[in-house]
């Protein structure tokens, strides 16, 4: 499915699509959003791109298998739940800055917690889909 | 302690990463660990000895009652100091008892592991904790025993081993949990004060019982006591460390930990001297029979478990007395038996004692071990351990509450004490008299490594055989206080006077002795007791364990055939059943049509919508449509999520829909082209399955809709997000903080779900690797 038009449509599409799913996640502690729906968000921009250019264009400019920002996301979760051990509080308690930060806002480990959900899910819906259709492509040639 | 209890963990962790550069080089570094903690909680003996308990707590998840609490009391200074002290010697044997080994390392791993998981067993003040690290020795156990795992029948030990032990697991986490329930609390030194509470509860029977499992299986009672000779596959220094010393006594030190909380009762007193007494009895007559050096000691052991558990059954101030000091009499005898024979199987490959003799000529030092621990298991008077342990269990029976019993009770400890006598004497000291075989001439003394710990754990029975006040002052008054619940003022001696205790300890050792010149063991009176095994409980609880299996193939063939539409029939019919039950249980439903409203015009717009969809779906032919269809009515579910204000909710399934078409894509790509397979029979279950589905869920909603709903939930979620998570957003809250656990899990799922997408597509192996 090679059609300019998409293609030229997703050069702009993916940094915005990514853009807004990182807001999704940001601001999802105080309105609708969050890492889930930010990660699949992000996920369907680059399927998209995929969609348009091939998914070997795709897998170029990811430079790494999306299998591994799964391990990378499942670390972060981790360190965000133990983190609050290390203070003597139990896991899972949520720890947060004093003062806000500038265009970010509130900065608590929940919100890591979110931000490793986030590569967790963009990990897993892009190897099952990619790894799929790599698969296909395979078969094809 | 918390960091002496992790040490052998992270040790252990250390292994994977380190583990084949310590294989040769700087394999000593192994030794250190032991010795240290060792001297750590040798240190604390000044301050248990007085008196005085030390406690540590560190939260861990405070909010389900799990927390690092420690305890270091007399109980658990005797097994720590055993645990290390044992340990130390033990480890010296294996670096060189398996040296050279390919797998040296993960060999010190596993025992660094069990090493961790046996302290964390007798330090922990939390129940729950306990549970978790008794788990762990089983689970190091099983390792061990299939160290060499390209033996069939290592691999068969340890899994007998693993699922007696970890079915015993289960029952005692049942029971566990029954006691924090009734109690209140997990903590084992607030149990006591809750000692009425758990013995006038109705479930007290059923605790004691499941307890009495979990116990029973660990520490290889009558009828589960068969996987301890299997375990015997486990190298030497594993037998000698985990299947005699430590692991299998973390029965005793739950029955011992608990015996001042729900112990002093019938039940408790007699289930545990009827079981107690029928192991000890059944194994020391077995051990006579056997052949094989390894088969005597596991019997042996068997039967001296049985002796502890019948003395905590007892439930006297002397039996607990003689408990304390036979736990560490019978540790260092049988220790060193197990590494003799470790040095006899490594030099002449035989533990056949039909075969050796003589040995004494050409390995003396281990000659002196071996008989030396083979005095002090027969109790040889005035100068072993042995001899206080035996003394004390005497007096033990001879003190019971119930006169009608004391000759009952002490004769059966008599002829259990007569067997190990002679039992003992043909592991240590058979293989050493005699004439020595021309084959065995050419043995050398081994490494200094392999002979120098059993001698010195030997010696240790002997030295502290002949001070005992000195023990009893330091380590074993303070146990005996601890499993008696009071003080029991016990002051050890050699030397009683002329007393009938004596008498008895010098019968047994005499008529013992003779035992021993009369019984020749040979391979024909193996055969003759192998004959009842049809009868063993071995083979009842093996049939039923492949009946189980039996069973459970059955039931997958069934339940699990692998098609897909199989599946979704099967959940949605359980479903439907399930909904249906609670409905027609509920009464009838009430609608009160009056309050319904006129539906909008675009809320009926996305219905039709939805039954065009519905009925595209169910008519083409083509699969690629029905996908596009299934799509069309994801969004518009979507758009009803929006009308109805849940935006997250609307967010996500309108992305989840695009990827899952996406994904329906691709995987139609790889699907051989549309027949129509369905028949018209076929078609109307599907239809009639389908639309009581419908309808089901249709009155369920009415009923919903209908009930005054309860706002609890939702309220408390809505007033505290703020307030304790700082977040706006409930929903996002509770994913992230509330339920975080939760949500960690499933990310945790989904990443398995990618991974076996990946590994089936991607990692295929050649059909050379297939098997």
């Amino acid at each position: 499915m090679k059609s300019p038009i998409l293609q030229s449509a997703t050069k702009y599409l993916l940094p915005i699509l990514l853009l807004f799913s990182f807001f999704l996640l940001l601001r999802g502690h105080y309105y609708p959003g969050g890492g889930f729906v930010g990660g699949l968000v992000a996920s369907i921009a680059f399927v998209l791109h995929s969609f348009a250019n091939g998914t070997e264009a795709t897998m170029k400019i990811l430079k790494h298998k999306p299998l591994s920002l799964i391990p990378v996301g499942l670390a972060i979760s981790t360190v965000s739940v133990t983190i609050p051990m290390l203070f003597g509080l139990p896991a899972m308690t949520g720890l947060w800055l004093e003062e806000p930060i500038p265009v970010i806002g509130m900065i608590g480990s929940s919100l890591f917690f979110d931000l490793g959900v986030y590569l967790v899910v963009i990990g897993v819906v892009l190897t099952i889909l990619f790894t799929i259709s790599l698969n296909n492509l395979e078969e094809k040639n | 302690m918390l960091l002496a209890v992790l040490s052998g963990l992270l040790f252990s962790i250390a292994m994977v990463f380190f583990g084949k550069g310590l294989k040769a080089k700087w394999s000593p570094l192994l030794l250190v660990l032991p010795p240290v903690l060792f001297t750590f909680f040798a240190s604390f003996i000044p301050f248990i000895s007085s008196g005085n308990i030390q406690l540590q707590h560190i939260n861990w998840v405070p909010s389900l009652g799990i927390n690092f609490d420690f305890k270091l009391d007399g109980l658990s200074l005797l097994f720590t100091l055993m645990i290390t002290g044992i340990g130390t010697a033990i480890f010296i044997y294996a670096r060189k008892y398996l040296k050279g080994h390919p797998y040296f390392d993960r060999f010190f791993g596993y025992l660094f592991l069990f090493m961790s998981a046996m302290l964390g067993v007798v330090l922990s003040n939390n129940i729950l904790l306990l549970f978790i690290f008794w788990e762990l020795t089983s689970i190091s156990s099983f390792f061990l025993i299939g160290f060499n795992n390209d033996n069939a029948d290592s691999r068969k030990s340890a899994l007998t081993a693993l699922s007696i032990t970890g079915l015993g697991g289960f029952f005692l986490l049942a029971s566990l949990i029954l006691i924090g329930n009734i109690a209140g609390t997990y903590t084992i030194s607030e149990l006591i004060n809750s000692r009425d509470l758990l013995l006038k509860d109705p479930l007290y029977p059923l605790i004691i019982g499941l307890l009495f499992i979990g116990a029973f299986t660990k520490s290889a009672q009558f009828p589960f006591h068969f996987w301890l000779p299997g375990a015997m596959k486990a190298p030497t220094p594993v037998s000698a460390y985990l299947h005699s010393a430590t692991m299998v006594k973390a029965g005793i030190y739950l029955l011992a930990r608990f015996s001042p909380i729900l112990g002093g009762t019938d039940y408790w007193n007699y289930t545990l001297i009827i079981v107690g007494g029928i192991t000890m009895l059944y194994a020391s007559i077995h051990s006579l029979f056997r052949t094989d050096l390894k088969g005597i000691l596991a019997y042996s052991t068997i039967s001296a478990l049985g002796i502890l558990t019948f003395l905590i059954g007892l439930g006297t101030k002397e039996a607990m007395i003689a408990v304390s000091v036979f736990i560490l009499a019978h540790a260092l005898y049988k220790a060193t038996l197990f590494l003799v024979t470790g040095i006899i199987d490594h030099e002449t490959h035989t533990r056949d004692i039909t075969v050796l003799s003589g040995l004494r000529k050409v390995l003396p030092p281990v000659a002196l071990a071996g008989i030396l621990a083979a005095l002090s298991s027969a109790g040889f008077p005035l100068v072993t351990l042995g001899f206080i342990g035996k003394d004390l269990i005497y007096e033990a029976t001879l003190t019971f509450s119930n006169p009608t019993l004391i000759w009952t009770l002490t004769g059966l400890a008599i002829v259990t004490n007569i067997g190990l006598v002679a039992a003992g004497f043909m592991a240590g000291i058979t293989p050493f008299v005699g004439k020595l075989p021309q084959q065995f001439e050419k043995i050398h003394i081994p490494y200094k490594g392999l002979w120098i710990p059993p001698l010195v754990l030997a010696l240790l029975g002997i030295i502290l055989g002949i001070f005992p006040a000195v023990v009893g002052e330091l380590i074993t008054n303070q146990t005996a206080n601890t499993i008696f619940g009071a003080n029991t003022n016990s002051h050890l001696a050699v030397w009683h006077g002329w007393t009938l205790v004596l008498f008895l300890s010098l019968g047994t050792l005499a008529v013992g002795s003779l035992l021993y010149i009369l019984n020749k063991p040979s391979m024909a009176k193996l055969a003759a007791i192998e004959r009842f095994n049809v009868i063993s409980p071995k083979t009842i609880i093996m049939g039923l364990g492949s009946k189980i299996m039996q069973f459970s193939s059955w039931y997958t063939d069934r339940m699990h055939n692998g098609y897909l539409r199989s599946y979704h029939l099967k959940i949605i019919l359980f479903a439907e059943a399930v909904l249906a039950y609670k409905l027609w249980v509920s009464g009838p439903i009430y609608i009160d049509f009056w309050s319904l409203t006129y539906p909008d015009l675009y809320e009926v717009a996305i219905v039709f919508v939805l039954i065009g969809a519905l009925f595209l779906i169910l008519t083409t032919p083509s699969r690629l449509t029905a996908v596009v269809s299934m799509s069309v009515i994801g969004y518009c579910i979507c758009l009803i999520f929006v009308i109805y204000s849940a935006p997250d909710l609307a967010m996500t399934q309108f992305t989840i829909d695009t990827l899952s078409t996406v994904l329906f894509v691709l995987v139609l790509y790889k699907l051989p082209g549309f027949v129509n397979l369905t028949n018209k029979k076929v078609l109307f279950r599907d239809a009639l399955v389908a639309i009581s589905f419908g309808i089901i869920i249709a009155l369920t909603a009415f009923k919903i809709w209908a009930e005054p709903i309860n706002k609890d939930i939702s309220n408390f979620y809505g007033e505290n997000a703020y307030i304790l998570a700082k977040g706006k957003n409930v929903v996002n809250v509770i994913l992230v903080d509330f339920r975080g656990i939760d949500t960690m899990f499933e990310t945790v799922v989904l990443s398995i779900a990618a991974i076996g997408v990946y590994s089936m597509i991607r990692l295929r192996l050649k059909s050379s690797e297939k098997e």
